[in-house]
Order: structure tokens, then sequence, then C-alpha cells
């Protein structure tokens, strides 16, 4: 397979599945950073966002030793008969999930802090029970947020680059992603293909933050 | 008796840090139940508990035979079949005004009659269409009153409905609550910190302060105690309840009240209509005889109940006239040489008289 495509495929399937995991992990996470009195909410907050002021290849080296035959991780999946997870893709997800958990329960977080607690407790009186309140009146009055969590976390996952060559390695059609691709073609010196495929990059981080803007001032006309 | 099945029963404690609500009640099952009390006296804290809406808060919420908690056992607001109305309406900003009314009203499981039913009394078809966030304040409650009444409550909470809106709005929504109350036919508590409101709306009425109930009873009783903080206030009024006999062309209602033939100004009720009359102290002057020769219309035989000094430096009568009574605000100086005195027969001039619509 052409190695450009298959990277386009490891990317796209990478980011897809680390949005989706996100997004399912981060909104009882960010619902509950958001809503808790917990004395825990500083700590957790604080190791959720570690990934964005840590050098993703110090996170990628941890990962790479905990997932590694001798760590904690590695014999986890290794008692489960799964093996290894260091250089594969499930191992790959992991880390992603890791690194973009920031970009995806941040803005989750600040769409649930700013609901009027008046207005779920005004469903309650309505015999909304909370699963019910959480899916007809916080997930539609968080929906910019939502947006910007799933836009934010699937672009930070097709960029990230150190944590992937740390835990992912290189490997063609496997977990070689656009941005180690990149890589790869400039230390071959193949500037051509890189200029193109950096160009594609530029265009498509571009076009996803026009689509938040655009989103974004659509609802706060439907606001006013 | 009373039938412990036809009550409300109410028992609620919070502690709070700076504050502890306290409250043991019995409340008729029917009718305007009014809490009135001052800001942080509790009285919203204690209608959110009645609606579950309060954790810490434990005791006992009781409405006829059916418990909505208890010491051992405690429902959550969506299992409480309660109707809230809060102080901001709290719409669902997402939703249009038809979907505000079915949100509840489709999770009850009321018929659409209830729901086309409140629509039409509370007028609220020209609404359907728009969003929460286009209406007025007025017309924000109204939907509000609307999506609490088509879930079929058991019983009505009123959290301060009127305060944020002005006198123009606020006689808007008026009418709206004598609709409810003519029509739901389900109790209601009301909590307000207007004497307004209270004078005006209560069946019964109970006086809320620093958390601990300070007299509960029939509205009446309670808005005419001359021994209450109530009646030291410089707004301090009797109440009494009257039915219209006549109006003629100029706004003159003539009234027929147990204190004998009123005259009020105001808009005309039609002649059988019940209302409540606002006397303030303030406006009533007494006189050993009747004059002829005065503007003031209101002119009632009355006996002196009691004398009580304000901290004013004035006296405060309390006068009965049949089965009404009245307070008078009077200087020393007026007292000592109309020789006022317990059991003396006097007349009381009335200056103005409110009707409270």
């Amino acid at each position: 397979m052409n190695p450009v495509f298959a990277a386009i495929v490891v990317t796209l399937e990478l980011a897809g599945l680390t949005t989706v995991i996100l997004l399912l992990l981060g909104m009882p996470l960010a619902w509950w950073l958001a809503r808790t009195r917990s004395r825990w909410r500083i700590p957790v907050g604080a190791i959720v966002g570690l990934p964005m002021v840590l050098p993703p290849t110090v996170l990628g080296f941890y990962l790479l030793f905990g997932m590694g035959p001798h760590g904690p991780l590695g014999q986890f999946t290794t008692a489960l008969g799964l093996g290894t997870l260091a250089f594969t893709f499930p191992g790959l997800v992991v880390a992603s999930v890791l690194y973009s958990m920031p970009f995806v329960v941040h803005p989750l977080q600040s769409g649930f802090a700013a609901i009027d607690r008046g207005v779920l407790e005004a469903a309650a009186t309505l015999r909304a029970t909370p699963l019910d309140r959480f899916f007809s009146v916080v997930l539609p009055l968080s929906r910019p947020a939502l947006v910007t969590a799933t836009l934010f976390g699937f672009a930070h996952t097709v960029g990230e680059f150190g944590v992937v060559l740390m835990v992912g390695g290189n490997i063609d059609g496997q977990t070689r992603v656009l941005s180690v691709l990149l890589y790869d073609q400039v230390e071959a010196m193949a500037y051509g293909d890189a200029h193109r495929l950096a160009a594609g990059l530029l265009i498509f981080s571009f076009g996803m933050l026009l689509i938040m803007q655009w989103l974004g001032r659509r609802t706060v006309i439907a606001h006013d | 008796m009373t039938d412990a099945n036809d009550n409300i029963g109410l028992r609620v404690q919070l502690q709070r840090a700076q504050f502890a609500l306290d409250v043991a009640l019995t409340l008729p099952a029917r009718g305007m139940s009014v809490v009135f009390g001052p800001s942080g006296s509790g009285k919203s804290t204690l209608l959110r508990a009645i609606a579950g809406l309060e954790p810490a808060a434990h005791g006992c919420v009781r409405i006829g035979d059916t418990i909505w908690q208890d010491a051992h056992m405690r429902l959550p607001p969506h299992r409480r079949d309660v109707g809230v109305v809060f102080q901001h309406a709290a719409l669902l900003p997402h939703l249009s005004v038809r979907d505000n009314l079915r949100f509840g009203w489709r999770r009850s499981g009321a018929t659409t009659d209830v729901l086309g039913g409140w629509i039409e009394k509370l007028a609220l078809a020209p609404l359907l269409a728009r969003s929460p966030l286009t209406l007025s304040g007025g017309e924000r409650q109204r939907v509000a009153l609307g999506r609490a009444l088509v879930c079929r409550p058991r019983w009505l909470l009123m959290d301060e409905p009127l305060s944020a809106l002005d006198a123009q709005r606020r006689a808007e929504i008026l009418p709206c609550l004598e609709t409810i109350r003519r029509e739901a036919n389900i109790p209601v508590l009301y909590v307000t910190h207007s004497v307004d409101e209270a004078a005006r709306l209560a069946d019964h009425l109970v006086l809320l302060d620093a958390g601990k109930v300070r007299i509960d009873g029939p509205a009446l009783e309670v808005l005419n105690r001359a021994d209450l903080p109530l009646a030291l206030r410089d707004d301090a009024a009797a109440v009494i309840e009257a039915s219209v006999v006549a109006s003629d062309d100029h706004g003159l209602l003539t009234l027929q009240s147990p204190a004998g033939i009123l005259y009020a100004h105001g808009r005309a009720p039609p002649p059988g209509t019940r209302v409540r009359l606002r006397v303030q102290a303030r406006d009533v002057s007494v006189a050993l005889s009747k004059h002829a020769d005065t503007s003031v219309l209101n002119i009632v035989a009355t006996t002196v109940k009691s004398i009580m000094p304000l901290s004013s430096g004035q006296l405060q009568l309390q006068l009965h006239a049949g089965n009404a009574q009245m307070l008078a605000r009077v200087s020393q100086q007026s007292a000592l040489r109309l020789q006022l005195r317990e059991g003396l027969a006097v007349w009381a001039q009335i200056k103005a008289v409110a009707l409270l619509i």
C-alpha cells in the first residue's frame, strides 16, 4: 500500500477511536469535575491537565515502560493473553487517550459548569431522572462544548508526534501516522512529498478551526 | 378533629454553618398557604426541601396519606408529585415554550386534556412556538406556572414568583393565581417577603423568622394579630374580607364587610365578588362623635380593644368593628385629649381603603 495512504488510514483510525473513547470517558469525568465539591477535584483536575505541560516524550517514555513486559500495564495485558501494547496500534490508542484527555475534558468541563443549576433542578421537579436530565438538558445545552471537545480531541490526536514515536515506533500500516511520516520524509530529504503532506495537514487544521469558529458563532446568535 | 389524611404534615430540619431551619407545621390540604418572612428567614430553603432539592434537609414531608420523606426514606425530586414555580422561572432555554410545557407533562403521564386545558386557562397559545429567551418576565412566569400545572401535581410550590417582576407584570400574573385557586383544586405553598402578596393571597399564613415558625394560622387571624411584629411595622394594616355590592361610574365600590358598609376606589369586580381590603393603621383616625362635615367616606363605629405604645412615640389602637378589627395610630396628645381607654366607643375615620387586587 502507498505509505502516505496507509499513514492517513492509521491516523484517522487512531484519532477517531481516541476521540470516541475520550468522549465516553471524558463526559462523566468532566461532569464530576464541574459539579463536585470533593477535595479530590483539584488533584484529579491537575492530573487530567498534566499532558498539556508535560513534554510528550516524557509521557511517552513512562508509557513505554509501563506497557513493557515489566511494567504494570504490560504485566496486566500479558496476563490477559494480549501480549504487550508497546509498538502496537492499541498501545497508540491508550497513549493518545491520555495525551489528548485535557483537550476533551476541559471544554466539556467549562460547558457543563456553565449550565444553570436552577434549570437542572426545574427538570428534576418535572419528573426527569438524573440520567434523563443528562440527555435531555445537559447534552443539548452543552452542544457547543461537545463540538469543541470533539474537534480538539480529534485534531490534537492527529497532530501528536512525540508520544507516538516513543510508544508506537514507526511501523508502516500499523503505527506510522502522518506526523511521523512527515518527519521520515524530511529525514529522507523528500522535500516535495513533505511539502504536500505538510500543506495537507495545515489545511486540515485550519478547516477544523474554521468549523469551530463558525459553530461557536452560530450558538451565540441562537442565544441572543 | 382533623383527619390526618386530609392535611399536610411538615417537619423540616436543616443545619448550615450560619443558619438553622427547624420547622414543624400542619397545613390545610386545600387553598393557598403563604410562607411570609424576611429574606434569610429560610422560606425558600423550606420550599426547596419540600421539593426534595435540599439533600441535607431531614424530617418528614407528608401530603394527605402520601409520604415524600420521613426518617427512613426520602424520595428524590423527580419522584415527588410536586409542581415548582421558581423565582426566575427556570425555563429550559433550549426548548420552545411548547416543549417546555410538554417536558414534565410527557413524563407525568397526564392527559392531553390537562395540557390543552392549562394552555387555554393561562392564555399560553400565542407563546407556544416562541423561545423562552424571547419572553417577557411575566410571560416566563406564566409559562412556568403552566409547565408545573400540566403535570397534575399534588402540591404546587411557588418561590417568590412575582419578586422579579415590575408592578405591571405582577398585575398580569395575579389573575392567573386566582385562576389556579379556582381551577386547580390543589394546595399551594406560596413563599413571599411581600406583605401585600401575603395579605391578598393567603388562606393560611405562616410567619417564618430566622428558620423558625413564629406563628401560623388562618390568614385573617394572623394578619390582624396586634401583638406580632407585622402590626408594629410602619405599614401595619388590618385586612378585612368584604364582598362587592355595587360600583358607580367613577370607580367607587360599595363593599359589604363585617365592619359595615365600606367604600373603596378600584377597578370594579362584578357584584358578589369576594375581595380583601387593606386598611393601614396610619390611614385611620378616631373621633368621639360622628362627623358629617368631612371628606372622609368611611366612618365606622368601633370600640377600643387595646392601646399599645409604639417606639415612634405614637399609640396604636386596636379597634373592634363588628366582627372585624382595625388598627389606628394616634399621637399621645390626641389620646390624652380624647381620654382614650379600653372599651371606649369611638368612630374610626378611614382615609383610604386599599382593595387588594
